[in-house]
């Protein structure tokens, strides 16, 4: 069943069964690329870190644009109190970012295409940027879902809304990026059947489209990891700036 | 970026019967509880890991470098500027040497022109005076050989005359005589 768009998104065991207890911590293909993606991030940000030129090398030019780029992201959305979340907002974005890069390279597996993974690392945010909030404001950080210059009549459905939104939170975050990997690799595998059954007399469209597809979705794989952070960022300025 | 977003959900949408239709031939791999937990585990050591290392190795050493090139460039900027201020005071007293040399030529060709018309005057002057002394010497020669002149011319003509008649009549005539003449005719003559 090669043909099935969906068996790219299989996880399987990679070696032995590891259990604790009742619970199934197996090493699986999942976790082969987390630990692939961690090394690749570690070993670039690391040489391009070590030498210290005045005129940067290719790697320190690239660790530094890095740091730059996310510094600038969050002070621009948060503020300088984001400063002592400046590591975990780096390590989210380039965590997502180089998962969901190498999940572009053909017969690999995207780690951020499985919900459990995007919904734990979104349920991660939600939970620390509420409890930075109630931390920083106390129950003033209720005050959030109370939106200043509004009619009292419309308050309560307001309230009710703000309420919702904001426990949608995790959800929306997770499926944004969830989906967008998997609808892309999905769309790839789609078209790359059509190749296939097509065959070398009409094949030739919809390899065109999956040219077209593949930079799309390096295009996508760079944009979510940026609206994921982004999003990290803007929830955290609720959290630390409460201007509402 | 919002409208990227919403493009984005759009072509989910779309896509959306594609995932039925392979959902409903072999499921979704996603939804499939088996391996949640494991994936969560190595998820959080993975990025525990990774949030670790990055935080207290390599970020700071990232930081470090930025701090440091930055602070050095700000350093050559510094002199950079000490360095055009130090050349701007020397141009200045380039410009003073040059205007002060053209000042003391100006004042030397005047002056060295001044001792020159000063010098050529005195020696026209001292010319001039050596002409009219000469002039003058010479103006009194002619006067006096103005003065002389009749004298001679008398004696001349007298001379002349008692030659011609001592040749003509053969005896001497009284020189007396012929001097009284040859007055008489050359005051009449200057009479004329």
């Amino acid at each position: 069943m090669a043909a099935n768009p969906m068996t790219q998104f299989n996880v399987y065991r990679i070696g032995p069964e590891i259990k604790v207890g009742d619970i199934d911590i197996s090493f699986t293909n999942a976790s082969l690329f987390m630990v692939i993606s961690i090394i690749t991030i570690l070993l670039i940000f690391n040489f391009g870190a070590k030498k210290n030129s005045i005129i940067p090398t290719k790697l320190q030019l690239l660790g530094e644009l890095s740091y730059s780029f996310i510094s600038k992201m969050i002070s621009d959305t948060a503020g300088s109190k984001a400063k002592p979340y400046f590591a975990f907002i780096f390590s989210l974005f380039m965590f997502v970012l180089f998962c969901n890069m190498l999940g572009m390279i053909p017969y690999t597996f995207t780690v951020t295409s499985h919900i459990i993974v995007t919904f734990v690392l979104a349920t991660f945010i939600f939970i620390g940027v509420t409890v930075i909030g109630f931390i920083k404001h106390g129950l003033g950080y209720l005050k959030l879902f109370v939106p200043s210059g509004v009619p009292m009549v419309l308050l309560p459905l307001i309230v009710i809304i703000e309420i919702i939104s904001y426990l949608s939170r995790p959800i929306s975050l997770s499926v944004r990026l969830f989906a967008n990997m998997m609808a892309g690799h999905t769309m790839m595998k789609v078209f790359g059947g059509f190749v296939v059954s097509l065959g070398i007399v009409g094949g030739w469209l919809p390899l065109g489209f999956s040219v077209a597809l593949t930079g799309l979705e390096i295009l996508v794989a760079f944009l979510q990891a940026y609206v994921f952070a982004i999003l990290t960022c803007i929830y955290l300025n609720d959290a630390l700036n409460l201007h509402h | 970026m919002l409208k990227k977003v919403i493009f984005k959900t759009l072509i989910v949408y779309c896509l959306l019967v594609n995932f039925i239709q392979a959902a409903e031939s072999g499921g979704m791999p996603q939804l499939d509880p088996e391996f949640w937990v494991s994936q969560i585990f190595w998820l959080v050591i993975t990025f525990g890991i990774l949030f670790l290392v990055l935080s207290k190795l390599i970020l700071p050493k990232i930081s470090d470098n930025l701090e440091t090139r930055k602070s050095q460039i700000l350093d050559n900027l510094e002199l950079a500027e000490k360095q055009r201020k130090e050349s701007e005071t020397k141009l200045k007293e380039f410009d003073n040497i040059i205007l002060r040399s053209k000042i003391d030529a100006k004042n030397l060709f005047n002056d060295s022109r001044k001792k020159l018309l000063d010098d050529i005057n005195n020696k026209r002057v001292k010319l001039e005076e050596e002409i009219d002394k000469e002039i003058k010497i010479v103006e009194t020669e002619i006067k006096e050989l103005r003065k002389k002149s009749p004298e001679k011319i008398n004696k001349i003509a007298i001379e002349t005359s008692s030659d011609l008649i001592n040749q003509l009549i053969g005896s001497n005539v009284n020189n007396s005589s012929i001097t009284a003449i040859v007055t008489d005719i050359s005051s009449k003559n200057k009479t004329v």
